[in-house]
């Protein structure tokens, strides 16, 4: 193992200890990418330049014995979905190729507060539509433990990154599973936090009322520890929530006795996996064990929640996406004619096929005439699914499923049959829909491949799925790491 | 389900889609809006909609002047500009 293949509280610890320099492990990393990004491909745009000044910097404070932010300048990746001043966010879109933001998204600036030590902007499908990062301008990312199948997605490239030690820990974003299912694939932590905890400002929008940025890291600590960071009021976002969170690390404690788990059985049926079933079954005899009561229980409207998202999304989409039109920043498409020309080229050959196709789903549910049967109906859907969760609550402490019915899939075996890849994320998205905190973890392996278990919590209630989440990952007692990690050591 | 008229959504969407691509989202949308037609058989009468998941309401600030970007900031990423301003093919 390299100092690289250590999670972040690791390196912070070996980094206080006066045993790595802050740029020890920032050069353990940048060798780790130079022998396999080649094969992995998680990055869009690499900055070493900017990391390494970073971490002369640091290793100063350290000598100077000043105290280092809470980052610990460990190496971290963002998805290309978030504003880097200075750094271009292209979305893995044609259309924002070029495009450098002129300011910080809120989350990288609170990041640049505690001495963040940013690696590079990793692949993710074209503005986050999609479920395996194939829907990319820049090419598909591979998954660490296969390079045949994807790393999921859509943030995918920031779960490989971490998963191969190309990065020891990211941010991504989840619409409806974009960060956990990915996680789930790679044999990493993701969470998606409260719907408003974690300000969007400067997170290029794709729907409104559901996106949320997380952490993606090697375990459940370092996960609270970047959502201690990233979770907190920014008056430049208007759904941020009002009120201080709390330390999450105060919340990882290995005790979930008495702690009552519900298993919907919508999430638990159609398409499930076999290798997948029996892996979560498992953790969830572990988690009994511990001292949890574990139970299936039914969310009747869950079954409706992927087509009425598969409505929303893409509205919300549709109206977001009208501000690509080649004028202010991005692609234009030269020689037109007139303005409408200008506007229906650029997009059309700015947008890749699942941004189109998507653009024009929710365009054609928002039409006159449509608008009612298809948004109008979807949107008290919404409402019956909050309902369902809200009652669940009531019983239960937190609900448990897997994260996703399969393991990773093969490259280009969805990527021609849209439907198919949407299934893939069944058990995520009504998360989303009802602005609820999830975490994904690894439970086990099918066939070589990670299995993720997904905790499902009231708002606000990180604290209560990361213990479990804590809990369960310790009780397991095993590090998930890609054969191919074994392989760069050797080289 | 109703026809889906790919020329008219392609317009409102202002997208310049190839024969090719009218096909395929063609038929890719309709399979796709045949699996959305299971919403319509829930009874939803008497539920009112969720636009939002979190009950916030009129959040306001203090009304003081804070910074904001510089014309050349906000002007750095245009296709094509002139005189402070954006400049875009005939609209008339």
């Amino acid at each position: 193992m390299e100092l690289c293949d250590l999670t972040a509280w690791q390196g912070m610890d070996m980094v206080s200890r006066g045993e790595a320099k802050v740029s020890e492990i920032l050069e353990s990393v940048l060798k780790r990418i130079d022998q396999v990004e080649e094969k992995v491909r998680s990055f869009i745009t690499l900055t070493p330049d900017l990391a390494l000044r970073e971490t002369k910097r640091l290793d100063e404070k350290v000598g100077k014995s000043e105290e280092l932010g809470r980052t610990g300048g460990i190496p971290l990746a963002v998805k290309d979905v978030l504003c880097t001043k200075g750094v271009r966010t292209t979305c893995a879109s044609r259309i924002l190729e070029n495009y450098i933001p002129v300011y910080d998204a809120t989350v990288i600036d609170k990041l640049k507060r505690e001495d963040m030590v940013m690696v590079g902007k990793t692949n993710m499908d074209e503005f986050a539509m999609g479920s395996s990062t194939e829907n990319s301008s820049f090419g598909p990312t591979s998954n660490p433990w296969d390079l045949t199948t994807v790393p999921g997605g859509s943030s995918g490239g920031s779960a490989a990154a971490v998963a191969a030690g190309e990065a020891m820990w990211s941010l991504g974003s989840d619409t409806g599973g974009s960060i956990r299912q990915p996680a789930s694939f790679c044999g990493v932590v993701g969470m998606k936090p409260t719907y408003g905890l974690v300000s969007r400002y400067g997170l290029v929008a794709f729907a409104s009322s559901l996106d949320q940025v997380g952490p993606i890291t090697k375990d459940v600590r370092d996960c609270a520890l970047l959502m201690s960071i990233l979770a907190g009021h920014d008056p430049l976002d208007s759904t941020s929530l009002p009120g201080e969170p709390p330390d999450y690390l105060s919340s990882l404690r290995e005790d979930i006795r008495g702690l009552k788990l519900g298993v919907p059985e919508e999430l638990w049926g159609e398409g499930l996996a076999p290798g997948v079933r029996a892996c979560v079954e498992s953790a969830l005899r572990l988690l009994e064990e511990l001292g949890a009561m574990v139970e299936f229980t039914s969310l009747p409207s869950l079954k409706y929640a992927l087509s009425a998202y598969y409505i929303i999304a893409p509205a919300e989409a549709s109206s977001n996406l009208a501000r690509y039109d080649g004028v202010r920043y991005g692609y234009r498409s030269e020689e037109s004619e007139d303005v409408m020309e200008m506007y229906s080229r650029t997009r059309a050959r700015g947008f890749g096929q699942e941004v189109k196709r998507r653009i024009m789903l929710g365009t054609y549910a928002l039409s006159a005439g449509y608008y009612e049967a298809y948004y109008g109906q979807a949107q008290k859907i919404r409402t019956l699914i909050v309902r369902d969760f809200q009652s669940a609550f009531q019983r239960f402490d937190l609900l448990v499923s897997p994260t996703s019915p399969t393991t990773a899939f093969k490259l280009g075996e969805k990527v021609d049959d849209p439907l198919s890849m949407y299934l893939s994320d069944v058990c995520t998205i009504p998360v989303n829909l009802a602005g609820i905190p999830a975490i994904s973890i690894p439970c086990g392996l099918d066939q070589g491949m990670p299995v993720g278990i997904q905790f499902i919590g009231k708002a606000l209630d990180e604290a209560t799925v990361l213990r479990a989440a804590y809990s369960l990952e310790r009780a397991l007692d095993r590090r998930f790491l890609p054969p191919l990690i074994a392989e760069a050591g050797e080289s | 389900m109703e026809t889906f008229d790919v020329d008219h959504v392609a317009w409102l969407s202002r997208l310049e889609l190839t024969q090719e691509e009218k096909e395929l989202f063609g038929k890719q949308l309709k399979q796709i809006l045949d699996h959305a037609e299971v919403i319509k058989s829930v009874d939803t009468s008497g539920i009112s909609p969720t636009y939002h998941p979190i009950p916030l309401k009129n959040v306001m600030r203090e009304d003081v002047i804070l910074s904001s970007l510089s014309q050349e900031e906000a002007l750095s990423n245009a296709p094509q500009r002139e005189g402070g301003a954006f400049v875009v093919p005939r609209i008339m």
